[in-house]
């Protein structure tokens, strides 16, 4: 029992240091279509 | 249909690639953002209309034929033969209005964009609807089907075989089946891939359930809960995949053992246990499904997570052309090359086509480990199993445990 919550602690905890490592490394999918210069129209 | 049929078949000889495989469809499908349509049987007398759309292709349209689109995908202007701009009837560099939003409809336009993004001056990808179609058609529908199937087929065969119990009589010995780092790698695993699979199926499937049940709002929430956690999970079953392959793939060679257990069904029909080292066939078999299925989800998802950076598909195509397997099977030359949508789409086709059937493997697992079998889950939960329940199931790996013990098998007391 211990063995399987501390798999799922560590899910969560790739999880997250995952979604930070690729962030700080510029990998956020979010940024792959987007440029710094790029035009906004709206707002 | 013939399409489906035909992507199908290309997905099972793509299996037989492994890791890279990949599904197929005939070139003149997969090649429809250049081409831009799919060649009807008999040409159509487009005189009539100056070359526009006819009655004919309004009707085939209405009955859901395929319709020739070439007289729109190839008329995208010329400015070689165009009238001067300033000429009577010139048009700007030689293409109307109408021929430029053509060419963004087939993705022939000269589109120049500040967006440094892979992919970004494809504005329309017309070839990419048979994949938008396929995706809310056949792969969520037959993919559906498949779980409902495998979760019925799981509740009639407990109802019909019931819960395979222990045999013998209880022991209240317990040994160590499994260590801590190695439930720790299952769970690991398990755990990732149950979030990973409902994550999914709301991605999928939540536009055509979900939205209908609980509205946009609550869909918007919950499906970028579900791709947060489903691109950053991720990680975690991979890392799980390795270590499962690494602690047991030596436990899962096949050997003359398994012939006998697979020739007796497991034992599940006829009575009898037959003799299993630490892991029997059936064992092995969802061993092997999980290292095979999950590399290959892992690498189509991989090629997801990294948009347009990882395309494999059409080098796998490449080496399947190379087999003349396609060919020899009726497929003709797959494609070798491909728009970076294309490459994206075929990914989340197998990605989920793969995911499914390890998820129908998994339910049985599942079953089999929980409800399915007696003393089956203490060997995941606690490590520790009945001594018994050792004996009937793993008799030949208890005989190993025993020996490096330095006693006699079955735990007897030595004879005086």
């Amino acid at each position: 029992m211990k063995a399987m919550l501390l798999g799922f602690v560590a899910i969560a905890v790739i999880a997250v240091g995952a979604d930070y490592t690729l962030d700080q490394m510029g990998w956020s999918a979010a940024e792959q279509g987007a440029s710094p210069s790029n035009v906004r129209l709206g707002y | 249909m013939r399409d489906i049929r035909h992507f199908f078949l290309g997905c099972i000889m793509a299996a037989l690639a492994l890791v890279f495989a990949a599904s197929s469809l005939p070139p003149n499908m997969a090649n429809a953002q250049e081409a831009g349509s799919v060649a009807t049987e008999t040409e159509i007398d487009r005189s009539a209309t100056g070359g526009a759309t006819t009655l004919e292709d309004i009707m085939r349209r209405q009955q859901g034929l395929e319709v020739d689109n070439t007289f729109r995908s190839e008329n995208i202007g010329d400015p070689a033969v165009a009238a001067g701009m300033s000429d009577q009837l010139g048009t700007l560099g030689g293409a109307s209005d109408p021929d430029l939003w053509r060419g963004m409809r087939f993705n022939a336009a000269d589109v120049t964009t500040q967006v440094r993004g892979p992919a970004s001056d494809v504005l329309i990808q017309d070839g990419g609807m048979w994949w938008l179609l396929f995706r809310e058609g056949p792969l969520l529908t037959y993919g559906g089907y498949l779980l409902l199937g495998t979760l019925a087929f799981l509740a009639l065969f407990f109802l019909i075989r019931g819960r395979v119990r222990i045999d013998g009589e209880k022991t209240g010995q317990r040994i160590e089946r499994f260590k801590n780092f190695e439930r720790f790698g299952h769970w690991l695993l398990a755990g990732s891939f149950i979030l990973l699979g409902i994550t999914g199926l709301v991605s999928l499937m939540g536009r055509k359930f979900l939205i209908p049940a609980f509205g946009h709002e609550s869909y918007a929430w919950l499906a970028t809960a579900s791709k947060w956690v489903h691109n950053n999970v991720s990680w975690a079953f991979m890392l799980a995949l390795v270590m499962i392959f690494a602690m047991w793939v030596i436990h899962n060679l096949p050997d003359k053992t398994d012939l006998k257990w697979l020739a007796k069904g497991g034992g599940l029909f006829g009575g009898g246990h037959p003799p299993a080292k630490k892991f029997n066939a059936g064992q092995k078999m969802i061993f092997w499904s999980v290292i095979v299925l999950g590399v290959s989800i892992s690498v189509s998802g991989l090629s997801l997570l990294f948009p347009f950076e990882l395309p494999m598909f059409a080098k796998t195509f490449a080496i399947l052309n190379n087999t003349a397997v396609p060919e020899m099977l009726g497929f003709g030359i797959l494609p070798e090359t491909m728009t970076p949508h294309e490459e994206m789409q075929y990914a989340q086709l197998w990605h989920a086509m793969v995911s499914f059937a390890l998820m129908a493997i998994i339910l049985a697992h599942i079953y089999i480990g929980s409800v399915g079998m007696e003393g089956a889950y203490d060997a995941m939960g606690s490590g520790m199993v009945e001594e018994q329940w050792a004996k009937e199931h793993h008799s030949l790996w208890v005989e190993e445990v025993k020996q490096r013990e330095g006693k006699a098998p079955g735990g007897a007391t030595p004879a005086e």
